[in-house]
């Protein structure tokens, strides 16, 4: 007999516990706020800030102040020294470029560290210089498309859950004009402090005051979640003093498209448990709903994020050094992920609106909704 | 139910299929006695894994659209003096050509001439006695339609120069192609002498010939217009400035062979040969400007400025300086390959060496591996022999997703990789919506038959909206991410769309073929 991971009959009270869920997710959200205020923003890897990277490997064990004496009079602006790994056998140099030192910094590099460690066997096995212009057309490609992936899939969720393909698509629109004509007044009237984190933060708001006021609830909730899951994402990087860099932001799109699976399907279970109290006399609360969709969705929940954490933590654990923060970025975001499609994106359905509201959204639909239509897991 | 059959058959096709296209990328069958039955299709490995350099070079095309016109100005004066009329030397200003015309009577005849001889050429100003200068000044640039030519025609250039310096090197499969906002991306794969492949890439060789102003003083703070200071290498290996015009008499362009050369005390230098029309234009200018001195700059760096003693004709010259046989050797090659048609400046560098490259592939396989294993073992345990059919459908979903790299041509990158890892995760989630569902049904009490149609026909729809919000992710991935990002795009959504066939499509037929054949056992889920 196979194991199970959840018991048949479990009932977990989730609605609730969902006041200590608002502070937990508080806490951590401030924390990760914080975080990113005391370190004036993201710290961002050479991708997105431009600068050198250099990584060196040693044949014999070095210590890293002899590292950092051989290289010295080389023009490394900003230098740090970080080693990988456990063993004294790999370092990663960082620096800011300047345009004058790189024409030669490679040969200069190899003969400084060929000269100080004439015993040991040194070479630079990768070498990672990206110039402030390509920095920061990287960084503005980045925001666009985690934010147009949020956009994009905040459409889907509403015309996958409400049916509302055109107000969804109407405030899609209404954003893209929006930023568009953000950007044009930005560049009209030169303002150098406005970039696109500015535009996309505004758009993001407006989105979620479109979705609230249409009462679209299902894409505010996932809106919110997928808000929340990136924003903690971050925060947590930060606190553990990780660096963004394209790998990190290649995860965290996954982590937008795949953190959502869940959330449907506790939507989907909301949505086939409120179509079948529709005859019922007395109607339960909403509140009650979720909680039994949650249990009954619970054990399915946990298992698909276990195989895929499995997985991460595995390459985590013996991926390499390269890929190291973009298997790291996925395991806290797999873990928020599955908290908030239970403890954030729920909630938000009660908050913003009762049985009734939801019974008459779907029956509003009935007719075209047709039986089978919809999966329901 | 001869639909079951036919799907099972349907299925097991396409899995076969599948290992046929990625089988041959394990080398020991790839290379094995089955190789000539195998398709010849393989996955490419990225550059962070085979090791390789990969260069973003910004194209400065403000200069070469400048040359263009430096050059057209040229053109214009000779034209205009044919046809009996008098302008002053025409000079960039700028970014605008300046034509001086003394002569108010002739101003309108030498638009005229000026129009017909190059209608690209656009008059953006006219006036009259400013700063100092007697007569009309006529500013011209060239039109966007010119200009937007002219840059192509660069880019295109430069990424044809920088080919023909590449395989002079000799670097196996390098690509190199035109990007937008004027860069250029050039890949060079295996590649272990970094340094020089740089400086053979990113050296512009660009050679120009320009009178030297003597008679500016070049510690003077404010310079003449049309004047610019530039460094001059001194034999002792030292800098000192001297003052050029800023018109540019020839260029590279103008240069059909170079060669490495060494004088009588032994010490290397690089002659050139110009091409007939250089020749003549080399000519002109040196019969116009004799006891003037001509300086050869090369990359903004005066080499040398020997003084003109009379009308040099033969089409000959040459680069002295403080050059090693090697420096010498090399910038010939450079030059003979071409030199590029504007500076471009390094905005990127990537390079991985093929030992990093190499552990990278073997800690990606081990992580693979490992995950894979912990997934095959939990599923069986969590969910019984059903466990073990999603487990030999993981195998097919990972040969599909190899198979479709390999059929597409597509590059495994690192992240790839990454997308392989996180593929074995996902690819049994809609296992396991599917299997809950099932055992949902069963606690309600239907018969097996029932609950398996039950679990798949409401679980497909869902899984494939779920999936879809990650294929979502992963296309605008694509459309924004770089290189190796855009191999973890390609992955991830190649697994997804595997995962979707097997665990929709083949396990349901597989399950319905089942409980067919036995329709009164229960089902181990």
């Amino acid at each position: 007999m196979p194991i199970q991971l959840i018991k048949e009959n479990v009932n977990i009270d989730f609605v609730g516990l969902r006041r200590y869920a608002y502070i937990i997710t508080g806490i951590i959200l401030i924390i990760g706020l914080i975080a990113i205020a005391l370190n004036r923003g993201l710290s961002y890897g050479v991708d997105f800030a431009g600068g050198v990277m250099v990584q060196i490997e040693f044949k014999n064990e070095v210590d890293d102040n002899a590292v950092k004496t051989a290289i010295k009079g080389i023009e490394m602006p900003g230098l740090t020294v970080q080693k990988i790994g456990e063993d004294n056998h790999h370092y990663l140099l960082r620096f800011s470029a300047s345009e004058t030192g790189h024409k030669n910094l490679r040969v200069d590099l190899d003969n400084a560290l060929k000269n100080s460690f004439t015993d040991n066997e040194v070479k630079i096995t990768r070498l990672e210089m990206v110039g402030p212009k390509v920095g920061s057309e990287l960084r503005d490609m980045a925001i666009e498309a985690v934010f147009y992936s949020i956009l994009l899939i905040t459409v889907y969720i509403s015309g996958r859950f409400e049916h509302c393909w055109f107000t969804a698509a109407g405030i899609a629109a209404i954003l893209w004009g929006a930023i568009y004509l953000m950007d044009m007044l930005a560049i009209y009237f030169d303002f150098t402090f406005f970039n696109k984190m500015y535009a996309i933060c505004i758009a993001m708001i407006i989105t979620l005051f479109l979705s609230w006021k249409v009462k679209l609830n299902y894409s505010l909730g996932a809106l919110l979640s997928l808000i929340h899951d990136v924003v903690v994402t971050l925060g947590i990087l930060t606190l553990l003093g990780k660096e963004i860099d394209l790998n990190v932001i290649a995860a965290l799109l996954t982590l937008v498209g795949y953190s959502l699976n869940d959330t449907i399907i506790v939507y989907d279970r909301i949505r086939e448990n409120i179509n079948a109290i529709r005859k019922d006399p007395v109607k339960p609360s909403i509140g009650d709903i979720i909680n039994l969709s949650a249990n009954q969705t619970l054990a399915r929940t946990l298992m698909t994020s276990l195989t895929t954490l499995v997985a991460c933590l595995s390459l985590y654990l013996l991926g390499g050094s390269v890929i190291h923060d973009f298997a790291l970025t996925m395991l806290i975001g797999i873990i928020v992920g599955s908290y908030s499609s239970i403890f954030v994106a729920s909630p938000i359905l009660m908050a913003f609106g009762n049985i009734d509201l939801y019974l008459s959204q779907q029956e509003n639909h009935e007719e075209i909704e047709k039986p089978g239509a919809h999966g329901i897991v | 139910m001869k639909s079951t059959k036919l799907r099972l058959f349907l299925s097991v096709l396409v899995l076969l299929i599948g290992l046929a296209y990625s089988l041959p990328n394990i080398p020991a069958i790839g290379n094995g006695p089955l190789k000539d039955f195998l398709p010849q299709n393989r996955i490419n490995l990225g550059l962070d894994l085979k090791g390789g350099m990969n260069l973003t070079l910004g194209v400065d095309v403000e200069k070469a659209i400048e040359n263009t016109l430096s050059i057209m100005g040229q053109g214009i004066r000779e034209k205009i003096l044919t046809e009996g009329y008098t302008i002053l030397r025409p000079r960039m200003k700028n970014g605008e050509l300046e034509i001086i015309v003394p002569k108010q009577e002739q101003v309108v005849a030498i638009k005229e001439i000026i129009q017909t001889w190059n209608p690209n050429l656009q008059l953006i100003d006219e006036s009259d006695n400013n700063a100092g200068t007697a007569g009309t000044s006529l500013k011209y640039v060239l039109s966007d339609i010119a200009k937007k030519e002219a840059e192509n025609l660069t880019l295109d250039q430069v990424v044809r120069t920088i080919r023909n310096r590449i395989d002079q090197f000799g670097v196996a499969e390098p690509d190199i192609r035109k990007q937008s906002n004027n860069q250029v991306q050039v890949q060079l794969p295996g590649l272990t002498d970094t340094s020089r492949a740089i400086q053979i890439v990113g050296q512009t060789a660009h050679l120009e010939f320009r009178i030297v102003r003597d008679d500016v003083n070049p510690n003077d703070f404010v310079l003449p217009a049309g004047t610019q200071r530039l460094p001059m290498l001194d034999k002792q290996g030292g800098q000192s400035s001297i003052v050029l015009d800023n018109q540019v008499l020839l260029t590279g362009a103008d240069i059909v062979n170079a060669r490495p050369s060494f004088d009588k005390y032994g010490s290397a230098y690089v002659s050139l040969k110009f091409s007939p029309k250089g020749a003549i234009t080399f000519e002109q200018v040196t019969g116009e400007n004799i006891k003037k001195r001509l300086a050869i700059v090369l990359d903004g760096e005066v080499y040398s400025a020997p003084v003109i003693q009379d009308k040099i004709a033969g089409g000959e010259a040459s680069i002295s300086g403080e050059f090693t046989t090697e420096q010498a050797n090399d910038l010939a090659v450079v030059l003979r390959a071409g030199s590029l048609p504007a500076p471009v400046h390094i905005l990127e560098e990537r390079t991985v060496g093929p030992s990093l490259g190499q552990e990278s592939i073997d800690s990606g396989i081990m992580a693979s591996l490992v995950g894979a294993i912990l997934v095959l073992l939990m599923m069986p345990l969590f969910y019984g022999y059903s466990g073990l059919v999603a487990d030999i459908l993981l195998c097919g979903t990972l040969s599909l997703m190899f198979a479709g790299l390999s059929l597409f041509g597509a590059t495994l990158t690192l992240p790839g990789i990454a997308g392989v890892v996180l593929t074995i995760g996902m690819a049994v989630d809609a296992n396991v919506l599917i299997f809950e569902r099932i055992r949902e049904e069963l606690r309600l009490g239907v018969s097996t038959a029932e609950a398996i149609y039950a679990g798949f026909s409401r679980a497909s729809i869902s899984i494939m909206d779920s999936n879809l919000t990650t294929i979502i992710a992963a296309v605008i991935l694509y459309q924004f991410g770089t290189g190796p990002i855009r191999g973890f795009a390609v992955t991830l959504s190649l697994g997804i769309v595997a995962s979707m066939f097997t665990s929709v499509f083949v396990c349901r037929a597989i399950f319905e073929w089942w409980s067919e054949r036995n329709p009164n056992k229960a089902l181990s889920v």
